[in-house]
């Protein structure tokens, strides 16, 4: 995990992301005119936020397999930056919003399902701080992790194709819930691609930093195990 | 297997027979809260009625199903881990929470019919659509609630824990209920949508199976 060379390779991609992202030419589609460009911020943050998310899970499968304090930290630190991703996501959509759709939030299907996403999360960061046994923290912890996880993810995969939604991949539109993949334009899946490893390997990054800092603390737990 | 799993059930109804205190408790909440919506509320519209609806329910299951695993001490849990195994235990609670959360949602649809005027166009479908829809949350409930007994919490954490996941059901429900009231559905729509309660039902008992044994053990 502390070899160097994916940090980089984060650094790099999201400086392009950055430059290439303002400055290529950007087909002007309907009302979104140069706003598309925000497709390299926002829509990675919800890949990101999947990823981070789903690694999250995993963590917590293992966890309960074997129980390790330290995969209930790795669990719950990237719980925690995927959280980080989701309201960055909701941020970088709502001004992307005000400029097409006239107001920051118009009640779309996917905007609800974020909300609710959110407040799921926030309700397993409630649940670890209120308990106090550690071993039973991470115990029920990863239970709830894993339940509203995979009641999470029917939400945002089943319920926004069902209904008519402001963002591509509604009823009646063409494409994953996510961004209609054949839309993209050539130049643009050049850096919206890259933009989407660049935001997840920073996500790890992050996640990976907070994990250092949470394993120094519990240092003495961990090792009298 | 079946047997221990009725033996806990037929435990957990027997209780309920002779501890009548709580299920009364229950059915007073429902009549007390239902009263106060009768009182500010008179003859509300259609669409009002049904978001009423069912945010009783969500709250009525609150009530009755966070008890099934709170009101089991320390050394009752013991006594069981003893006789019977994880998932015996679990399945005869379900079991226990979708009867239980039955007879509440027809109770509370009853009080709603008599106090708050029947909209409905269609009665016979959306009693059938209470039924369903009473048997989602109770599953997704009972493990929360187990999560929750488990963390030594009282019912505000379950309502923390439950209301967001319950969210998508009861977002589903909502949307299903408006066929009875006279609301034409696409073609497969309402088969769709149906199915995809039952399909989440189905996926909430899997994981409530997989997941107790985990509590259980301490």
């Amino acid at each position: 995990m502390r070899k160097s060379w994916w940090k980089i390779l984060a650094a790099v991609l999201l400086i392009y992301t950055f430059t290439a992202g303002f400055l290529i030419k950007v087909p002007l589609i309907g009302n979104l005119k140069e706003t598309i460009r925000n497709l390299f911020f926002h829509v990675p943050m919800w890949f990101g936020q999947i990823i981070l998310l789903t690694t999250s899970l995993v963590y917590s499968i293992l966890y309960l397999r074997k129980p390790d304090l330290r995969r209930d930290i790795y669990a719950s630190c990237f719980a925690k930056t995927g959280i980080l991703m989701g309201i960055l996501g909701l941020i970088t959509g709502a001004i992307w919003a005000t400029y097409t759709w006239g107001e920051p939030w118009s009640n779309d299907p996917k905007q609800i399902g974020v909300a609710i996403a959110l407040l799921i999360y926030f309700a397993y960061l409630v649940l670890r701080n209120a308990i106090t046994d550690i071993d039973k923290r991470a115990k029920i912890s990863a239970v709830y992790n894993i339940f509203a996880y995979f009641i999470y993810l029917p939400l945002i995969m089943i319920l926004p194709r069902l209904v008519e939604s402001l963002h591509p991949g509604g009823k009646g539109v063409e494409g994953n819930p996510g961004l209609n993949g054949a839309d993209l334009d050539a130049t643009m899946r050049l850096v919206f691609w890259p933009a989407v490893i660049g935001w997840t390997l920073l996500g790890t990054w992050i996640t990976t930093l907070n994990i250092r800092i949470y394993l120094i603390r519990d240092k003495n737990l961990l090792n009298a195990k | 297997m079946i047997k221990s799993i009725f033996a806990l059930l037929k435990k957990d109804l027997l209780l309920e027979f002779r501890q009548q205190h709580s299920f009364y408790g229950i059915l007073l909440y429902i009549a007390s809260t239902i009263f106060v919506l009768y009182l500010s509320i008179n003859n509300p519209e259609g669409d009002v009625w049904n978001g009423l609806f069912w945010i009783i329910q969500l709250f009525v299951c609150v009530n009755a199903v966070a008890k099934s695993f709170l009101q089991e001490s320390k050394g009752r849990m013991l006594y069981f881990y003893t006789i019977s195994g994880a998932k015996e235990f679990i399945i005869a609670k379900l079991i226990y929470n979708i009867l239980l959360m039955l007879i509440m949602s027809l109770l509370s649809l009853g009080l709603f019919f008599i106090l708050l005027k029947n909209p409905l166009d269609n009665t016979l479908q959306f009693i059938g659509i209470v039924c369903i829809g009473g048997i989602s949350i109770s599953l997704v409930f009972t493990l929360l609630a187990a999560i929750a007994a488990k963390a030594q919490q009282n019912a505000a954490l379950m309502a923390i824990m439950g209301f967001p996941l319950i969210i998508p059901q009861l977002l589903l429900l909502i949307r299903l209920s408006k066929v009875a009231f006279g609301e034409i559905f696409r073609e497969g729509a309402l088969l769709q949508l149906s199915l995809l309660i039952v399909g989440l039902d189905i996926m909430v008992i899997a994981l409530s199976i997989i997941l107790f044994p985990f509590l259980w053990k301490d």
